[in-house]
């Protein structure tokens, strides 16, 4: 093999092995780049519903639409479950899974009214574990600015969120002490946990 | 959603609280909380072993949630919300400007005392600007210069960076969801706060005139969200310990840069390494890995 050959060699491996990875990555690593433009976009929908002043029972299903199509909403509903999501069937964590989306839209959506005339900015992004953290400011009127991080991942096959902490206060950790208490008033009860979580919020 | 604000002005209700009840006797036993929390200092921190919030006195703490929801509803709540209805919004807002003003000299204090040389300079800064631009700190220029946010820096946030363990979880009557640290931290920030050394009898007052009506403020404000947490939630009392202490620690890791750029670290004392254990796992453990 002489040096011309080699070096063609060389270059004509190096070239196969990086073609792939090259077209791969985009479509199946989450970078810091798709999950801003992720959290970008659901905070210019978020924007978009604030200061369209609709009533709050559109505002409400305004919410739960973003959060159906920006957030990992079955993993965000089986860790609120903790260790009883393993007893559950796959119908009742379905069930579940609907209780808790509109669950959380009527509970958050209705609150749509007090970011009336304020604004969230995506500031930076970085890399933790195996997600990233999309860090915002969101200010409204005559209050300081506070911190908004959205937690995105690509491990359901799509780049998702699946947690948003407000000042530390993570909206997953908090909904999966209120859903260990539902659960604990009903005595684990799962199917009565459902029902009452259609009735909550 | 809203912010919980459990911060300052809850601190300055303290304060205000602290100075016309019997402070001597609440001192007291808040120093043998103190020598209880600080003698434990060699040992594993318990909180740090459980999955669940470190909480022994839950049956006692129970009881004064009760107190405390009860108060709210009564007295708390319908006088926040008038204070809010009948004060014009600017108003408000200046008063609690006013206020946050007077809690800086508290946060350098408590920056020097963590090391925090930048912190200690950028609230010095704040505090001149405010003082002098902002009319005695009714107003804010200093945000509006983009300087530095505050570092909100607090004797409970300095035990902290010493190395005292987080102890059990406690409710305050009237005060609230806390800490054995936390308490003698607030305990300490009123002792040592000083502005009570400078100024004179009635001036010294007008700081805890404007932190009750700052924190009556932030109750009218912040109704909605606290109603959820307070009148709405499945177990009142849970829902608002996790909330104190999701925000506690995310306040702790806020004045050191290190710690808050390296939260894995466990060997510094870090809060999130802190809340791993506390709250089953990192705070932000990973919910594919259950």
């Amino acid at each position: 093999m002489n040096d011309y050959t080699r070096r063609r060699f060389i270059g004509t491996t190096a070239a196969a092995v990086a073609a792939p990875l090259l077209t791969a990555s985009p479509a199946l690593a989450l970078t810091d780049a798709s999950a801003r433009s992720l959290v970008d976009k659901v905070v210019a929908e978020i924007n978009r519903v604030i200061a369209s002043g609709k009533p709050l029972g559109s505002m409400i299903s305004d919410f739960e639409r973003i959060f159906r199509t920006y957030a990992d909403v079955n993993i965000i509903a089986r860790s609120t479950l903790g260790a009883d999501a393993r007893r559950a069937s796959p119908a009742q964590m379905r069930a579940y899974t609907d209780a808790f989306r509109s669950y959380v839209a009527r509970k958050y959506g209705k609150r749509f009214k007090e970011f009336q005339g304020g604004e969230i900015t995506v500031r930076d992004v970085r890399r933790v574990k195996s997600w990233h953290e999309v860090n915002s400011t969101v200010k409204l009127r005559g209050q300081s600015p506070f911190q908004v991080k959205f937690l995105v991942s690509d491990k359901s096959g799509r780049d998702l969120f699946f947690d948003m902490v407000i000042e530390g206060i993570s909206l997953r950790l908090s909904e999966r002490t209120e859903i260990g208490s539902m659960l604990d008033r009903r005595q684990g009860n799962i199917d009565a946990l459902i029902a009452d979580l259609r009735k909550a919020g | 959603m809203q912010r919980i604000q459990y911060d300052d002005s809850g601190l300055e209700l303290v304060k205000s609280l602290t100075r016309s009840l019997a402070p001597r006797r609440l001192v007291a036993s808040l120093a043998l909380i103190g020598v209880v929390a600080l003698s434990a200092c060699g040992q594993p921190d318990p909180a740090l072993t459980r999955d669940a919030p470190y909480d022994p006195w839950e049956a006692e703490n129970r009881r004064v949630h009760a107190f405390n929801k009860s108060l709210d509803r009564n007295i708390v709540r319908p006088t926040g919300k008038g204070y809010t209805a009948a004060v014009p919004d600017d108003v408000e807002t200046v008063v609690s400007r006013f206020a946050e003003n007077l809690t800086l000299p508290r946060s350098i204090l408590n920056n020097i005392l963590q090391g925090n040389g930048l912190g200690a300079t950028t609230d010095t800064y704040r505090l001149l600007v405010n003082t002098t631009l902002g009319l005695g700190g009714f107003f804010d220029p200093a945000t509006e210069l983009n300087m530095p946010e505050r570092t909100n820096a607090d004797f409970g946030q300095t035990l902290h960076t010493w190395g005292v363990h987080q102890g059990p979880y406690i409710e305050l009557p009237l005060l609230g969801p806390s800490t054995t640290r936390e308490t003698v931290g607030m305990t300490v920030d009123l002792l040592m706060n000083p502005l009570n050394y400078v100024l004179p009898a009635p001036e010294s007052y007008y700081g805890t005139a404007a932190s009750v009506s700052s924190s009556l403020s932030a109750r009218g404000q912040y109704s909605d969200t606290i109603d959820s947490v307070l009148h709405e939630s499945a177990d009142s009392y849970r829902a608002s310990q996790s909330l104190y202490l999701q925000n506690r620690r995310y306040k702790l890791g806020k004045g050191q840069s290190d710690t808050y750029l390296d939260p894995y670290d466990a060997v510094s004392g870090d809060p999130y390494a802190e809340t791993s254990a506390a709250a089953s796992g990192d705070p932000y453990e990973d919910p594919y890995n259950e």
